[in-house]
């Protein structure tokens, strides 16, 4: 039986007490993690003290998934089975992902996210993923000395509901906590913002390998609030690579190449952009497998120009947000440069130009949303005391809504709404004895669902028959922390309830993910039971401890009753803790969540009441 | 039917004192926000959920001039009904077709610009009406035609945007 921890309200936890817990970006190109240690934010580097990990993925028949720097070594003399940009994938289906034909690989198009034909077997771009952040996971692990109690992993802002989720579940195959998904500028922000101390309104612009976000932010002392966030999802730096090469193609009049060549002349394209972003003109050769040579030069005019539409791209999405957040370009106090793609002059130069002022780049664009990631896990990970911890404001980037008549859309909450958010809305039935009804949940800004992204169909069944218009459904969005939405549909008029939970999956149902987990290399080669025992175990050991610590600070909002109703609960679970029957302790821990349910809900209303008395103490 | 005033412990009044509210809004986040529960058990990352939801519906009504006349009056008993009552002025109504017929023919960002200009300066000039009308004069009907009227506004001003993003 654990001891009996006492300490003040407040008080830091013991420096042992302290929880590993790191920051992902996981990245279109490069992936990384890092971690807080002394207070400092640090890129936990490989054995061979390189931070950065390609996000590459090589699947053989024999051998285990290699990932990285190895694995980019295989990718022109096996660029099938050698998967590059797999964020591109995330949450995709076929027919929406860009340049297809260009791809080396074989698609599997499944419902909802297309799939990956390897050498072994079909992947899910979920599942390439988990490989990236296992080496990661195992990284930190090593690094630190022990298991993880938490990561946060950073998506794109302008990630949709199922590039979201998709990246969730690719963290949980990895047997990873995943304490949040945090936006990528946002996350910039963080690390940028505690470093200089700013205070303001800043603009990141973040143009990463495969995507573009724009986000507007007002910091102040301890609170970094999202005003408006903007991009394209579907915008990179491997979109100047694709570019160059096109160029290449037809420059030196190729004919259709082998999977091999294009991968090999991909590459090429992508070392002369990096190039040229600090060189005037360079070469571009390569000996295809035909036995051909290409030589082609390019100067660093050419490529700007062959790119201009590329960058002009970025300046409507730049637009749009400072409009959302009723801003004028003169009241943005200075523009955040993150992601390497932003080293390119043209870049810089055209976001110089609209911003009338020149970028802020003096964190590493490849680092930065690490440590801000790492940073925010420090905090959700309970490790800074409370006063010394901020408060992040962040908000979705695309409304969500349902499909009406005639295939239009219904906005049920609007873009750049502040998360944690909900919104109900009511419907009816069109018919007497109607006893059904179907939703068609969409997300995106435009008019016509057709031209929005579906997230989910759903149909609420067992209403009971009423004449028409009677019925009274109640649909409620509600969108977490995460930026991950839960629907739910409820028919009011009468007693009896027909309720429905849809959460859009993608195509990856929860079994999906179960049965991902189990083939998962590392999970296969553990005991099942012994894993389940031992997540069990710190689940409810946390909950015991959360649990105690909530008695000792608030125990006056509890009658003497329901004290000793939760301390019996507690009891219980305790008591089970160092068995090995897994199922009896999640029984336990249940137990205990819904022992404190009006528990946690009186404090929140405290915690509210207390912020009050504080402002008006402060105001006096 | 929640008092999102109280919830912030703020004056039920439509001039609103807006530091004093973003003030109130911080200092509760800070409390209940799921950053905090991050790592409690379920019942608390729920209940947390529950409340920060809550707080964050509470700032956008009170920080919209349209909602917060409309949460207003609601308090009052008064239904603005912006779905059933759609019976407008007539010169209101002829007003509102000219600017729709001037957003059609803008075709360019300095005559959209223009047009956004003088309608946010009507808007202004009709939150000043509701203010009196809800705060000093306490006739709730009135208020509740320009609250109307204030709506029509809003849902142009949209449109403005819209007409801006197709030019780009």
């Amino acid at each position: 039986m654990a001891l009996l921890q006492i300490s003040e309200p407040g008080m830091s936890p013991a420096p042992h007490a302290r929880r590993l817990a790191v920051g992902i970006d996981l990245g279109t190109t490069n992936s990384l993690v890092a971690t807080v240690r002394s207070g400092v934010p640090v890129v936990l580097p490989d054995h061979l003290g390189r931070p950065l990990l390609p996000s590459v993925v090589y699947f053989s028949k024999e051998k285990e998934a290699e990932v990285g720097y190895a694995a980019q070594a295989r990718q022109t003399d096996d660029p099938q089975n050698t998967i590059v940009s797999v964020k591109r994938f995330m949450g995709r289906g076929v027919k929406d992902v860009a340049h297809l034909e260009s791809a080396p690989y074989s698609f599997v198009d499944a419902p909802g996210m297309l799939q990956l034909r390897t050498a072994a077997g079909v992947k899910s771009p979920v599942e390439v993923s988990a490989e990236i952040l296992k080496v990661l996971r195992r990284r930190a692990e090593e690094s630190l000395g022990g298991e993880l109690a938490g990561a946060v992993i950073t998506v794109p802002a302008y990630f949709d509901e199922a590039q979201r989720q998709a990246t969730k579940d690719a963290g949980r195959i990895a047997g990873l906590n995943v304490l949040r998904l945090l936006n990528e500028p946002t996350a910039a922000a963080i690390a940028y913002g505690l470093e200089n101390a700013s205070e303001g309104t800043y603009a990141v612009y973040d143009l990463g390998g495969g995507t573009f976000d724009l986000s507007i932010l007002r910091l102040s002392k301890g609170v970094f609030e999202v005003v408006a966030t903007s991009g394209d999802s579907m915008l990179g730096g491997d979109d100047f690579d694709q570019r160059l090469f096109c160029w290449v193609v037809e420059n030196a009049k190729l004919p259709p190449l082998q999977p091999r060549d294009m991968r090999l002349l991909q590459m090429k394209a992508r070392e002369a952009k990096e190039y040229l972003s600090f060189h005037s003109q360079t070469n571009i050769s390569a000996k295809l497998s035909t036995g051909d040579f290409v030589d082609v030069r390019i100067d660093a005019e050419t490529f700007c120009s062959i790119t201009h539409t590329l960058v002009q791209k970025t300046l409507g999405p730049m637009r749009r947000a400072l409009r959302d957040a009723g801003l004028t370009v003169e009241e943005i106090k200075g523009v955040v440069m993150v992601g390497g793609a932003t080293r390119m002059p043209q870049v810089q130069r055209a976001v110089g130009e609209f911003f009338r002022r020149d970028p802020l780049n003096n964190l590493d664009p490849d680092k930065v949303v690490a440590l801000g990631a790492a940073m925010q896990a420090d905090v959700l990970a309970g490790n800074k005391p409370q006063g010394e911890d901020w408060l992040l404001l962040d908000v979705i980037p695309l409304s969500l809504g349902l499909e009406t008549m005639g295939g239009l859309g219904e906005r049920i909450l609007p873009r750049n709404t502040t998360i944690p958010a909900a919104r109900a809305q009511e419907f009816t039935t069109f018919k007497d004895g109607q006893t059904g009804m179907s939703f068609h949940v969409v997300q995106g800004e435009r008019e016509l669902v057709s031209d929005c992204r579906s997230l989910a169909r759903f149909e609420l069944k067992g209403i009971p028959p009423m004449a028409a218009g009677a019925a009274r459904v109640r649909v409620t969005f509600q969108v977490d922390a995460d930026g991950i939405l839960i629907v739910t549909a409820k028919e009011l008029s009468t007693g009896a309830e027909a309720a429905v939970t849809v959460k859009p999956s993608y195509g990856l149902a929860d079994a999906d993910v179960e049965r991902m987990l189990r083939d998962s290399f590392e999970h296969a080669r553990e005991d099942m039971h012994a894993r389940a025992l031992a997540e069990h175990r710190v689940e409810g050991q946390r909950l015991v401890e959360a649990t105690r610590a909530a008695l000792q600070v608030d125990s006056p909002l509890l009658s003497s009753q329901e004290i000793q109703a939760i301390e019996r609960t507690m009891a219980n679970l305790e008591k089970l803790l160092p068995g090995t029957d897994h199922r009896a302790i999640k029984q336990a821990s249940d137990a205990l969540n819904r022992a404190t349910e009006e528990f946690a809900a009186r404090r929140m209303d405290q915690g509210v009441k207390r912020a009050l008395a504080g402002r008006k103490i402060s105001s006096l | 039917m929640q008092n999102h005033f109280d919830l912030f412990g703020l004056p039920p009044k439509y001039s609103l004192d807006k530091a004093a509210l973003e003030r109130a809004y911080r200092q509760i986040q800070s409390q209940v926000h799921p950053d905090r529960f991050a790592h409690a058990g379920d019942a608390e990352r729920r209940a947390s959920l529950q409340s920060t939801t809550r707080v964050n519906e509470a700032y956008e009504v009170l920080k919209s001039p349209v909602q917060r006349a409309r949460h207003l009056l609601e308090l009052q008993g008064v239904d603005v009904a912006f779905e059933t009552n759609t019976a407008m002025p007539q010169d209101f109504l002829v007003q509102q077709m000219e600017l729709r017929e001037a957003l059609e023919e803008a075709k360019d960002s300095a005559a959209l610009d223009s047009l956004r200009g003088n309608l946010r300066k009507e808007k202004r000039r009709l939150e000043e009406e509701i203010g009196r009308a809800i705060d000093e004069r306490r006739d709730y009907p009135a208020a509740a035609g320009l609250v109307r009227k204030l709506q029509f506004l809003e849902r142009l001003d949209e449109e403005i945007d819209a007409a801006y993003e197709a030019i780009e």
